[in-house]
């Protein structure tokens, strides 16, 4: 076969490829991981997170503003220590408050924020102190049969 | 003595050794493997320096396989989006059709059916070349003319196929993703921007693309390197070349997909 239609079949093949790679990059997926550069952490501790997991989102009136970094367990608070990972493009009061939602009713649970009204804003490293546990189903059934039982009982 | 006679042509002692021979034949052959694989590299400034030589081999691996990959993708992905959406629209969550199709044929059917493909498309082309050109003993001739036959036939090969494996999967998943938009959404009616939306936001480029595209690297190397070593081994007749062939694409397949669950389980182990 004639060398020039040879490279041109090649050359074809690989801009092809490298396309699809770039379809896949750009129009399939997307960044979800925020960098550490531009991106600051800041700690909450939660009593229960019900089944929170690391990389989870963490949404400021429903948009993801960042991701959880690293979950662990205090063993002299026996709390859960949270980190969040947040986009510098965000800054938020000192005094937000984070609560762990479920998105739908069986979806994924993700960190809610909700701004608060400090004039200071949160740094790297800072804590966050307002925080609100996870929802667990099974203590919410146990608490709603409870309470139908005292509301039977006789007077 | 009667008892060591009854030793000597026992079909125990016969069994034993020939369970010893085949151990030694097959660590021997492991070993020459890895050897061919060490001088293929060494050997491979031949096919950089003149990359004409590669160019044509991208071409009978790469280029050839296109029809196969592109079809085969094209109809993996409608076959997905079919099924993904008979199980998710039983749960109401049909929005959820392009996550399904894109991060099955990202993580795995791409890479790996691929290189099934591959395999038994470009894989056996390779080993019955080089075993015909060993049987023809036209690599000896090589040798005779002082050229090197690792380095002129072998490593050209070994290199278009390393190359060509990525964009094969990579096309293949974009092919499948296409598939899956044609039935998903056109066909059956899937909302046309959660299927996309809902894709993007739950493929990471990391974790799942830059993976899938990792895995088929892998699944390159492996292929080439077992086509190129059972065509350079085969035993230099019609029968030898043939049983080579067939060896190349059983044990490349086996090779991929054991492969791809050791891949798999490093690269997804504890994302959640």
């Amino acid at each position: 076969m004639n060398r020039t239609v040879l490279d041109f079949w090649v050359g074809l093949f690989v801009v092809a490829g490298i396309a699809a790679l770039l379809f896949l990059a750009l129009k399939v997926g997307s960044m979800n991981t925020v960098g550490a550069s531009d991106s600051y952490e800041v700690a909450a501790r939660f009593d229960n997170i019900g089944g929170l997991k690391p990389r989870a989102p963490i949404k400021s009136a429903g948009v993801v503003v960042g991701r959880v970094a690293d979950i662990h367990f205090d063993n002299e608070t026996y709390e859960a220590v949270v980190t969040l990972r947040l986009d510098n493009r965000y800054a938020f009061p000192k005094d937000t408050s984070a609560a762990i939602m479920t998105s739908g009713l069986l979806g994924e649970q993700y960190v809610g924020l909700e701004a608060g009204g400090d004039s200071r804003m949160l740094k790297n490293q800072d804590q966050i102190f307002i925080t609100q546990s996870a929802v667990v189903l099974e203590n919410l059934i146990g608490r709603f049969m409870y309470g139908q039982a005292q509301e039977g009982a006789p007077q | 003595m009667p008892t060591t006679c009854d030793w000597e042509n026992s079909v125990f002692k016969r069994s034993i050794e020939n369970l010893g021979n085949r151990t030694l034949q097959a660590v021997w052959r492991i070993g020459f493997a890895a050897r061919f694989f060490v001088a293929v590299l060494l050997h491979s400034g031949t096919a950089f320096r003149r990359f004409g030589l590669t160019i044509r081999e991208m071409y009978f691996t790469g280029v050839l396989s296109l029809i196969i990959i592109l079809v085969s993708g094209l109809f993996v992905g409608m076959v997905l989006g079919l099924q993904g959406y008979e199980t998710l629209q039983t749960y109401g969550a049909e929005d959820a059709l392009g996550i399904l199709v894109a991060l099955s044929l990202v993580r795995e059917l791409g890479p790996v059916v691929a290189a099934l493909l591959f395999a038994s498309r470009a894989g056996s082309a390779i080993t019955a070349e080089i075993g015909l050109m060993k049987a023809t003993e036209q690599l000896s001739a090589m040798e005779m003319m002082a050229v090197d036959p690792i380095a002129r036939v072998v490593a050209p090969r070994f290199w278009a196929g390393v190359i060509s494996m990525p964009l094969l999967a990579a096309l293949f998943s974009a092919m499948g993703i296409f598939g899956g938009y044609l039935v998903g959404v056109q066909l059956i009616g899937v909302d046309e921007g959660a299927f996309w939306s809902q894709m993007k936001s739950a493929v990471d480029f990391e974790q799942d693309i830059l993976n899938g595209v990792i895995k088929s690297v892998v699944f390159g190397v492996a292929i080439t390197t077992i086509a190129l070593f059972e065509g350079y081994d085969a035993p230099p007749t019609a029968e030898g070349v043939s049983g080579a062939t067939t060896r190349t694409v059983v044990t490349s397949s086996l090779a991929v997909l054991a492969l791809d669950f050791i891949l798999t389980a490093f690269m997804f182990r504890g994302l959640n």
